[in-house]
């Protein structure tokens, strides 16, 4: 239960979520904050009983003659195997199982890349429609200050930050659009790890940054 | 009128657990007659032909028999649950995509529901049914886009009109039933 958790998905983001038309990487995303939220968890179990009450009050496309028939005899062809699985729970660690599930591992599976100033990244293997990235910063260290051309969902696994907009703890999600400019900070305390997905490149304000940011593919 | 429909809800819940306990094929059936139409129609209003979306329509009601029990009627009505199998499997054919879920809480349907959760949540799930068929032309088609997969989340979040408000106590209810199970 994480009661401290002050910033969260957007109804727009949870809708999407719900209806299953969002990038793989803003999925990731927002199934990783639902992982550590109750309260968008129960937004989303509100969100999905619109999705039920659709399917209720869809007017009925008949289905083809025999077709109960057909999925009798595929429910007895397929067997008994797939019957007793059950959803993941996450059996410990830092990272929330789906975040795990990419990485096949904990944080100690990650394979950093450093891109300077301490900061280190790694990046996500999604489609690449959107981007996800994990964001290792430095306690005390600075984010380059950057504008975003789409929308950047930056998720707080551990440690925390700043910027112009709020302090971000563990949990909390921050949604910047193409208005926000922002210099993430870290808190002093602890290094601080993201998971940060975009649907468009960053642009950073330096010259430096922007001609590395091909290679980072950031 | 409400009444005989929250009849049903509580009907087509306990058709499924029918299935999970016992292999009902005659609560199947009535499940199929009901959901896979309006599974097929789902499909075919997110973009698939008639001949996939049957295919797929065959697939979901499948996967409910062979994932029945998961089925927690204190979680989800029956519609809420088909609409999320029926929705990863358009992810899965139609669309192409991975959905990664969020982890599970360590709970489960292997401990009896209470049966007055289950009640509340088949009620506030037919309420927010209620309200949905109750709403004007214009909202209802905006919610239907947003379902049907023709609206991006940027799209969502441009749209004012939407009737957020009718999900309020659906909200409230899942997380103090969250709280109560976490306790």
């Amino acid at each position: 239960m994480q009661d401290h958790i002050k910033h969260h998905l957007s109804d727009a983001l949870l809708m999407a979520y719900s209806a299953g038309n969002l990038p793989e990487a803003f999925s990731l995303t927002v199934a990783a904050h639902i992982s550590m939220c109750d309260e968008c968890r129960a937004r989303l179990g509100a969100f999905d009983t619109v999705g039920g009450a659709l399917i209720d009050q869809a007017e009925a496309a008949p289905m083809a003659v025999g077709s109960l028939e057909a999925t009798m005899e595929r429910i007895k062809s397929a067997g008994d195997q797939t019957s007793r699985q059950r959803p993941a729970v996450r059996t410990g660690g830092v990272l929330p199982k789906p975040i795990q599930d990419y990485i096949r591992g904990d944080l100690d599976a990650v394979k950093w890349r450093s891109v300077g100033m301490g900061v280190k990244q790694a990046i996500m293997p999604t489609a690449r429609d959107a981007s996800a990235r994990l964001l290792y910063i430095p306690a005390g260290a600075a984010v380059p200050d950057h504008g975003h051309k789409g929308t950047e969902l930056t998720l707080v696994l551990q440690g925390a930050f700043r910027d112009e907009v709020d302090h971000f703890g563990p949990g909390d999600i921050e949604v910047a659009n193409e208005d926000l400019d922002h210099t993430p900070v870290a808190d002093i305390g602890a290094d601080c790890i993201c998971l940060a997905a975009t649907d468009a490149p960053l642009r950073f304000r330096g010259f430096l940054p922007r001609i590395a940011q091909p290679f980072l593919r950031i | 009128m409400a009444d005989t429909k929250e009849k049903q809800n509580d009907h087509w819940a306990g058709c499924i657990v029918r299935v999970r306990d016992v292999q009902d094929q005659a609560a199947f059936a009535e499940l199929f007659n009901h959901f896979a139409p309006r599974v097929k129609a789902f499909l075919m209003k997110s973009g698939a032909d008639a001949t996939l979306a049957e295919e797929c329509a065959q697939d979901v009601m499948a996967t409910l028999w062979q994932k029945s029990h998961l089925f927690d009627p204190s979680r989800a009505s029956a519609a809420t649950w088909i609409f999320t199998i029926a929705r990863n499997r358009r992810i899965d054919a139609i669309r192409k995509m991975k959905r990664p879920e969020p982890e599970d809480l360590p709970w489960g349907p292997d401990i009896e529901p209470d049966q007055a959760d289950v009640l509340v949540l088949q009620q506030e799930s037919e309420q927010l049914g209620q309200a949905i068929s109750e709403l004007p032309e214009k909202q209802r088609t905006l919610i239907e886009k947003a379902y049907f997969g023709d609206l991006t989340h940027n799209e969502i979040a441009e749209q004012t009109g939407l009737p957020l408000g009718t999900i309020k106590s659906r909200i409230r209810l899942a997380l103090d039933r969250l709280r109560h199970a976490m306790k």
